[in-house]
């Protein structure tokens, strides 16, 4: 069974909700994101999404923007990652998810890239600039590798889109919370609740909320009304703050037993 | 058989590669427009202000001097420099405006390069009454500063993007981003044959009127069709809007110029179609350079407007197909024309423009004296005057 698939099946018989880590890999270096990796795991995340860093990453504001630049320059490359993916799963089982712009998996070869990926460790792709219309070329790889492509849902999302995005995702379905980038403000929980219970009226597949949670109480919130809670700029911006400073794994470490301790069932 | 089909490909290129969130505008935005392009009364309103606000038809000029110096081909130049703003670039702003207000929507945000875009889609945003926002790299900014002041005359904001190359490039990323972040109140004016379905088909068809014209004026000069068209290729509106007309008339010959930088085998360049290969860049699966990762790499040209990694995805189609051939020219053949035309004509062409005269100045003393050639002349030049003095060293 796919391990992400095991981990939310799990956590839903206990009642509880997952916590959906964010880092952009190789910032500031792969090393370091491999420790990263096993102390966000620590810290209590359930499944890690590991960026992949993209030139031209046009779903994203300016923190993980920054993250995607530190992260090429100290040379990391999608195959480099998946090395270092297979190197962490002598270590952990944790779920691990890719979070990869399309042209760089187009570059190394769609059937290739799921075949490797899948086979270093990898249980999942999110390709934010690849809605489920334009996934052909990676849905036969995919799934005969045992990869879930998981797609995602915004506010701006009609009922049609919604039936279809819902039906062709798989592990979870990704709901966008704010109408915008990543690294945006939380707003409106009202709205993703009922967003979210629009969704589940079309599949079985977990609810997962992202974009725009940054704080353990926003974390709480939408723990209430999703299945997982998909935390990114928060964590990227403390690993830039203390790349550098020796207190990198530490510190990110706080920040994410802070969020898992706010999502804990009352 | 019709191109794009339904899901916006050419042949293989094209499609529909952004956020979800930008989903629903796109198909929002192809439904509006399949419904409005059939509609008499928005063609009739399209036509009155290409006709008495831009002031089409613009001439076909048969260039005495330059044919007479280059020896060949009858040379025709395609007067876009003429259009108000001084590019080609209204013709497609000025329907997409026409498009957003049927769509009530109050905020126009577009890319500039060369500034051109910028300054037409600021126009027609002063001119309807609608906000307008321009995002700009910081380099292009610096090279196109009379452009710059331009915009901020006619009341749009114009943002800097001080991210990557600080060029075109970046500022469509960042039009992309303000698009996804308030694609409820804005319609994002996109200035080429670029990015995700409905937009390459859709500038195309605001641009062809460039060519159902040329067709026209060439035909009541000369009685025949032309030997060859050329026009320069940055993401491809201006060569596209010449070509497309011209696409079923197999003998006529298509020639996009690319920008060649400092030289193809330099690397620091724009010729997609010498040095990249198909990839995803910006919504749309076309021709790109990028490293062996699909990195987008950095281009160079003396051109801002022609200085981007991709190109429509249309061109890609027509370069696979061989109904087009694509070639490059470097900054110092563009340079030269532009000298040329100004002296022989007493036209300045815009930089971008210039690759186009560079390439006619290859091909047509190789031609015939009886063959006739069409070059997009697509912007004048004014704008590039003091990046050209700088050039040459000389302060003004």
């Amino acid at each position: 069974m796919n391990r992400l698939d095991h981990t939310l099946s799990q956590l839903k018989a206990k009642g509880e909700k997952a916590l959906i880590t964010y880092i952009m890999a190789g910032d500031p270096s792969l090393q370091e994101t491999e420790q990263l990796v096993l102390e966000l795991e620590r810290a209590g995340a359930d499944v890690i999404e590991l960026g992949v860093p993209f030139s031209d990453p046009i779903a994203d504001g300016p923190v993980i923007q920054k993250a995607a630049e530190r992260g090429l320059q100290s040379g990391t490359s999608l195959r480099r990652i998946l090395e270092s993916v297979r190197h962490l799963r002598a270590s952990t089982q944790i779920p691990l998810v890719l979070m990869a712009y399309y042209n760089n998996i187009h570059a190394f070869g769609e059937a290739e890239f799921c075949r490797v990926a899948a086979d270093a460790g990898v249980d999942g792709l999110i390709v934010p600039d690849m809605p489920p219309d334009e996934a052909g070329p990676l849905r036969g790889p995919a799934g005969e590798a045992g990869l879930h492509l998981i797609f995602l849902l915004a506010p701006t999302s009609t009922a049609s889109r919604r039936a279809y995005v819902a039906k062709e995702s798989g592990g979870f379905v990704y709901y966008v919370s704010i109408t915008g980038i990543t690294g945006a403000k939380l707003q409106d929980v009202a709205g993703v609740r009922e967003n979210v219970a629009k969704i589940r009226k079309h599949t079985k597949t977990p609810v997962a909320v992202g974009f725009g949670v940054a704080t353990p109480e926003d974390a709480a919130r939408v723990a209430q009304v999703a299945d997982g809670v998909i935390v990114g700029s928060a964590i990227v911006r403390r690993v830039g703050e203390h790349g550098q400073d020796g207190r990198l794994v530490q510190e990110v470490g706080a920040f994410v037993r802070s969020l898992k301790e706010a999502m804990q069932p009352a | 058989m019709a191109i794009p089909d339904r899901h916006g490909r050419f042949g293989p290129y094209g499609g529909r590669y952004v956020p979800e969130t930008l989903m629903p505008a796109l198909l929002e935005l192809e439904e509006v427009y399949q419904r409005t392009r059939r509609d008499k009364g928005f063609q009739a309103e399209l036509k009155h202000y290409l006709k008495e606000y831009v002031g089409r038809p613009t001439p076909l000029y048969f260039a005495q001097r330059l044919t007479k110096r280059l020896g060949g081909a009858k040379i025709y130049l395609k007067r876009e420099d003429l259009c108000h703003t001084g590019a080609h670039k209204i013709n497609n702003a000025i329907g997409q405006a026409l498009l957003a207000r049927r769509m009530k929507k109050p905020r126009l945000i577009a890319e500039t390069g060369a500034g051109q875009h910028g300054v037409a889609t600021a126009t027609v945003a002063a001119m309807f009454g609608l906000e307008c926002e321009i995002y700009m790299g910081t380099e292009d900014m610096q090279r196109q500063a009379l452009n710059v002041f331009r915009m901020r005359l006619l009341g749009s904001t114009v943002t800097g993007v001080d991210a990557g190359s600080r060029t075109l490039k970046d500022a469509i990323s960042e039009a992309m981003r303000d698009w996804t972040t308030n694609v409820r109140t804005t319609h994002y004016v996109l200035g080429s044959v670029l990015g995700a379905h409905p937009y390459p088909m859709m500038i195309r068809d605001f641009q062809s009127v460039i060519g159902r014209e040329a067709r026209k004026q060439i035909l009541a000069a000369e009685g025949r069709l032309p030997d060859c068209l050329i026009a320069c290729v940055g993401g491809g509106s201006n060569a596209m809007g010449l070509f497309h007309a011209f696409v079923p008339d197999k003998k006529v010959r298509m020639v996009g110029v690319e920008a060649g930088g400092l030289g193809v085998e330099s690397g620091k360049h724009a010729a997609r179609f010498a040095g990249g290969r198909p990839g995803v860049l910006q919504g749309t699966m076309t021709y790109l350079l990028q490293d062996e990762n699909g990195q987008v790499n950095l281009t160079h040209s003396v051109s801002a407007g022609l200085d981007y990694a991709a190109v429509g995805p249309e061109h890609s189609y027509y370069k696979e197909t061989n109904r087009a051939q694509y070639t490059s020219v470097t900054d110092d053949e563009a340079l030269e024309a532009f000298d040329l035309l100004a002296r022989e004509e007493g036209i300045m062409p815009a930089l971008e423009s210039a690759h186009a005269i560079a390439e006619v100045v290859k091909c047509a003393p190789k031609m015939k004296k009886s063959q006739i050639l069409i070059v997009n002349l697509s912007g004048r030049g004014d704008k590039d005057v003091q990046q050209v003095a700088r050039i040459k060293g000389v302060t003004l």
